[in-house]
């Protein structure tokens, strides 16, 4: 085991990391704010990758295919608000489950007949191909160097409109009291359509950035939703610092625990079984760390009402 | 029970003894069993999530577990279904107590995701087993009684009848009630001196032990196991029949088993895209029948009483 792939893995961790950010903070806002349990935010990713890929291959260009992607799923999830999520609102959270099941059933099968059944072509750009060499005899490929840059960056904005802008003041308040923020006057209609945008927004370049990595095919959306849900329960409902925590510690851990745990069960039980083994019990442990962090912590790592 | 509903249960009960009999072919008595053994875990489910308010999403776990005893007890030389039934429900109902005791801790939400990630635990547990298949799962070979279809059959119906009236005296006792009661108001029955706690998990284990059962009739029935009868989807199913059906409705359960099977098996052979008609028929049902199918048979019932008191 030697520094550089240490390194290596705790980079790819951090990558993995903030890509369920993008997703999770979108997740835990609606959640926090409206309340509301939304299965349907994978499929919001996986429409994001899609239109990446359709787009990208129609102009050539990957950016102009993500910066399409980001409007398109912004405008079909706000549609999607408007039409019927609006309605569940009210409804206990059973109903929500069962309804945004649904969709995403609803979702498969359009995209499916729209793409077909087969997994869709997307290829990093050109650009950001090859490898780097970050300090000498330590290469890394450029295209994960740039999602990590990426969503440090969104993070940062994301934090900056929250912390910083009225439209943040807002959700701030929605998520710690709802009523009383509209007894303010805050449009809470028009804010939840936001956050529902924003929310999709995000979907979209974590379905962009993660397509060339991960590939673009139905039922993308719900391996990760399940992994975005674990990230906001650990990091405590409606808080965007327990999302980024949450998640780059599902991130770390998930990918650490793949790449390192067959090495250390091979002196163990031999190459092979240590690779299977290794390759689920590292899955176990993503969910080992919610049931500990619930078990001390019942109500995440920071709960946003407490 | 009203006279009304006993005539209906017994010709829904005379109709399920005659199936065998008027069945034309081994494809409708395997699907009429997996109507009853889904109507079984649904019904488990239902005692958990809907009387007792605790919202699982795991319970797909004491179903591919049930099975995986059956499964890895005949494989290894054990195959008598007294040894491995009881076997099964035993270790599914100890799986819940544990499960139950920790989970029990958090609420809500939380409780969701806690339950859920024991379950994906599980499964990931099983998929590493490489000598019992790992995730290609394990074929079984049932013993011989019960490779008759027919056979399993009446089985499978006699077990899901005796289930079914314990469900109902549950119900019905003191524990059901207070259980109900605590679903309503938590921290009255608290206050009233109920041990909260210790009611919850044993409903919790009820229902987990109960779920195993249907997971080995479900083994038997297909004659193997796989870690997809553990999987989050299979909980989000039984979950999607018990909420289709009417939650805390005694037979919502098992009437969201049977219209969600038939619904998938009869648009599965219309069309490749039947999970659009699916989803379709999800999202009207929440939007517009919020109690469930039972939930709308019943207020149309209301709405024929009023309309003969009026006339």
């Amino acid at each position: 085991m030697t520094p550089t792939l240490i390194v290596a893995q705790i980079l790819n961790g951090v990558q993995l990391g903030l890509m369920l950010f993008l997703l999770a903070a979108g997740l835990t806002l609606i959640f926090g704010i409206m309340d509301m349990i939304n299965l349907a935010h994978g499929s919001l990713y996986m429409i994001g990758a899609y239109l990446t890929a359709t787009v990208t291959s129609a102009t050539g260009s990957f950016f102009l295919g993500v910066g399409a992607a980001i409007i398109g799923t912004a405008l079909i999830g706000m549609a999607l608000e408007m039409s019927v999520l609006r309605q569940l609102y009210k409804r206990d959270h059973l109903s929500q489950v069962l309804a945004t099941f649904g969709i995403i059933l609803i979702v498969n099968e359009i995209v499916r007949m729209i793409w077909g059944a087969q997994p869709v072509l997307l290829n990093a750009p050109e650009v950001l191909s090859g490898p780097v060499e970050i300090v000498p005899g330590f290469r890394y490929p450029a295209f994960r160097l740039f999602l990590i840059g990426v969503g440090i960056a969104v993070a940062l904005l994301l934090f900056f409109i929250v912390n910083r802008t009225r439209v943040g003041m807002w959700v701030r308040a929605g998520a710690s009291n709802r009523e009383m923020a509209q007894a303010m006057g805050v449009r809470i209609k028009l804010l939840f359509t936001l956050i529902f945008g924003l929310g999709a927004a995000l979907c979209a370049v974590a379905g962009a950035l993660l397509g060339p990595i991960l590939s673009v095919q139905v039922g993308m959306g719900e391996s990760i939703l399940i992994l975005a849900f674990v990230v906001i329960v650990i990091g405590g409902i409606g808080s965007i610092k327990g999302a980024l925590i949450g998640a780059l510690l599902v991130g770390i851990v998930d990918t650490a625990g793949r790449a390192l745990l067959p090495l250390i069960l091979r002196d163990l039980l031999g190459r092979d079984a240590a690779t299977n083994i290794g390759g689920a019990l590292a899955s176990v442990l993503i969910y080992l760390l919610m049931a500990l962090v619930l078990f001390w912590k019942p109500e995440g790592l920071f709960p946003a009402r407490s | 029970m009203t006279r009304a509903q006993m005539l209906i249960l017994g010709v829904i009960t005379l109709g399920l003894i005659l199936v065998p009999v008027l069945a034309a072919n081994n494809f409708t008595i395997k699907l009429f069993s997996r109507l009853l053994i889904f109507a079984l875990a649904a019904s488990s489910l239902n005692l958990v999530l809907g009387y007792g308010g605790m919202v699982s999403f795991g319970h797909a776990a004491y179903f591919g577990v049930g099975g995986y005893v059956v499964g890895i007890l005949t494989v290894s030389g054990i195959a008598s279904p007294f040894i491995t039934w009881t076997l099964a429900v035993l270790l599914c109902a100890l799986l819940a107590a544990l499960i139950g005791a920790i989970s029990l801790r958090t609420r809500g939400v939380y409780f969701i995701m806690i339950t859920l990630a024991f379950a994906q635990m599980l499964f990931f547990v099983f998929v590493s087993l490489r000598q019992y298949g790992g995730a290609d799962g394990l074929p079984i070979r049932p013993p011989d009684p019960l490779r008759d279809g027919r056979t399993l059959y009446y089985i499978i119906l006699v077990t899901l009848g005796i289930c079914l009236f314990l469900l109902w005296r549950i119900k019905e006792s003191r524990f059901g009630r207070a259980v109900q009661a605590i679903k309503e108001n938590e921290s009255r029955m608290m206050a009233l001196g109920y041990p909260v706690f210790r009611y919850q998990l044993v409903c919790f284990i009820i229902g987990g032990a109960l779920a195993g059962l249907a997971g080995v009739l479900n083994a038997n029935l297909n004659a193997f196991i796989s870690p997809n009868a553990l999987a989050w989807s299979q909980s989000g199913q039984f979950m999607m029949m018990v909420i289709l059906g009417g939650v805390g409705r005694f037979w919502g359960g098992a009437l969201g088993a049977v219209v969600f099977i038939l619904l998938e098996t009869w648009l599965g052979s219309l069309t490749i895209h039947w999970q659009l008609g699916v989803g379709a028929a999800l999202l009207i049902i929440v939007l517009f029948a919020p109690g469930g199918l039972v939930g709308l048979v019943s207020s149309a019932n209301a709405w024929l009483i009023k309309r003969r008191a009026a006339a």
